[in-house]
């Protein structure tokens, strides 16, 4: 399994693109938004919690078909399936490298995106922690979308269509507590509720990622 | 002779042939008695006015529109479980008819929302829910078409539905989170206190009857067809073989 993320690791960080492109794309995002919506400080620092929320989830979906497409095309992902390591557990490194990749870099990004919206300074702290349980489960439910249209030639659209319905309880969550964090108030609520679906996505949908490769891989 | 006999597709084509003219009728006649029975013979609500009768297009479309998910995830999972072809097929049909079905209650909504609530849209927990489900339905379409191969097309919709289905319910209860509610509360439960009036319900309950009849014929004729156009594939490959 370490050998697999460690692999899995270098090939994201040699090809380039894996830790850049979704933080470049993320930072567009969030300096699109005042162009469309005014430079007003008071409306921007309303909306910032979910523009950061938004524009974190789409940076994320960007680099999910690079998870399986190429260890499908060049056949590593079939070596993989016969392997000793179950598929399942294959699954569960993808999403952690992809994750590692992705998902972290973004989180710790997000609170200096959060100065360029004028954010309230007490919601960085629950930006921080909301982003650091939500994306994890962001990187898992797309692993398993990956792996649904892993054999389409165009799967890329379909993929975000397939996923981003799956994302919208994640993304309830977070930007809730985000925004009561903002206002001053108790947002331990929304964070346990999202600890829970990040907890309940590791324990599931590895399963259902493995039996869709399996089916894939037919 | 087990029920699952009936999953053989020529015994279910047999079988389905004499019902589904029938059922036909049956839909039509519940739907035009219903409808005429609401729309001309019930007294206008005391609020609400003569807006009061799109309840009976209402909430027959939008508890069909969850049947037709719930429907198509009972077929799935008999589909992984014992593999019967009929079953992935029907779960197929049942989509595009569930897919109307929202976009009925939601537009229907829409059109009494305007002259109550002021607004044709809000961001209210009920209707966010069913556009969430829309997206849904959309996506097991797309992933349908998009897949070449019937057998993979079947395994991986019904996995795409059995996930959908438990990311739907999530969904639904953190927009209660996330929004409090304009919609009113349920029109129809086995608490009968809570009802509509006795005048409102009865033409309704015929109303509902009759969107049920019509899923059930729609979804038979659509599995029908899908039956056959998969013999017509199978023969044409025997041709090319021979």
């Amino acid at each position: 399994m370490i050998a697999l993320l460690k692999r899995d690791l270098a090939l994201a960080l040699r090809a380039g693109g894996g830790f850049g492109f979704g933080l470049a794309f993320f930072l567009i995002v969030v300096v699109l938004v005042p162009f469309g919506v005014g430079p007003e400080a008071d409306i921007l620092s309303r909306i910032a919690p979910g523009i950061l929320w938004v524009g974190a989830l789409l940076a994320a979906l960007l680099s999910l078909d690079r998870i399986f497409a190429l260890d499908f095309e060049d056949g590593s992902l079939a070596l993989l399936a016969t392997s000793p390591l179950p598929l399942e557990a294959a699954g569960l490194v993808k999403a952690s490298a992809h994750w590692i990749t992705t998902g972290l870099p973004l989180t710790l990004a997000a609170p200096f995106l959060g100065f360029l919206l004028s954010m309230q300074s007490e919601a960085y702290s629950y930006l921080l922690v909301s982003l650091l349980i939500g994306t994890p489960a962001l990187s898992m439910i797309g692993t398993f979308g990956a792996a649904l249209t892993v054999g389409l030639r165009r799967g890329g659209l379909l993929l975000s269509l397939l996923v981003l319905p799956l994302y919208i309880p994640t993304l309830i969550f977070g930007a809730e507590a985000v925004r009561l964090g903002a206002a001053g108030l108790n947002a331990s609520a929304p964070l346990i509720l999202q600890g829970g679906i990040t907890a309940g996505c590791f324990a599931i949908l590895p399963f259902a990622t493995a039996a869709v490769l399996r089916i894939n891989l037919r | 002779m087990s029920m699952w006999e009936y999953a053989n597709p020529r015994l279910f084509m047999r079988w389905t042939r004499p019902v589904l003219p029938w059922s036909f009728a049956l839909a039509g006649l519940c739907l035009v008695v219903g409808l005429i029975w609401g729309f001309f013979f019930t007294p206008d609500d005391f609020r609400q006015g003569s807006t009061v009768k799109i309840i009976y297009l209402h909430v027959p479309s939008a508890l069909m529109a969850i049947n037709a998910w719930i429907m198509m995830l009972v077929a799935s999972l008999i589909w992984v479980v014992r593999r019967h072809h009929v079953s992935a097929l029907a779960a197929r049909a049942a989509a595009p008819v569930g897919v109307v079905m929202t976009l009925i209650a939601l537009f229907t909504g829409g059109i009494w929302g305007q002259p109550m609530w002021g607004t044709y849209w809000a961001w209210d927990p009920r209707l966010t829910s069913f556009l969430i489900l829309f997206l849904f339905y959309l996506g097991y379409i797309a992933l349908w078409e998009a897949i070449e191969d019937p057998d993979t097309a079947a395994d991986l919709t019904a996995i795409l539905c059995i996930v959908g289905s438990i990311f739907a319910i999530l969904s639904r209860y953190a927009v209660f989170f996330w929004n409090q509610g304009l919609h009113q509360g349920a029109s129809l439960s086995l608490d009968a206190e809570k009802n509509v009036a006795d005048v409102f319900y009865f033409p309704l309950l015929v109303c509902i009857a009759g969107f049920v009849l019509l899923f059930f014929a729609l979804v038979l004729m659509r599995t029908r067809t899908e039956i056959r156009a998969r013999r017509i594939k199978a023969l044409q490959a025997r041709v090319v073989h021979a």
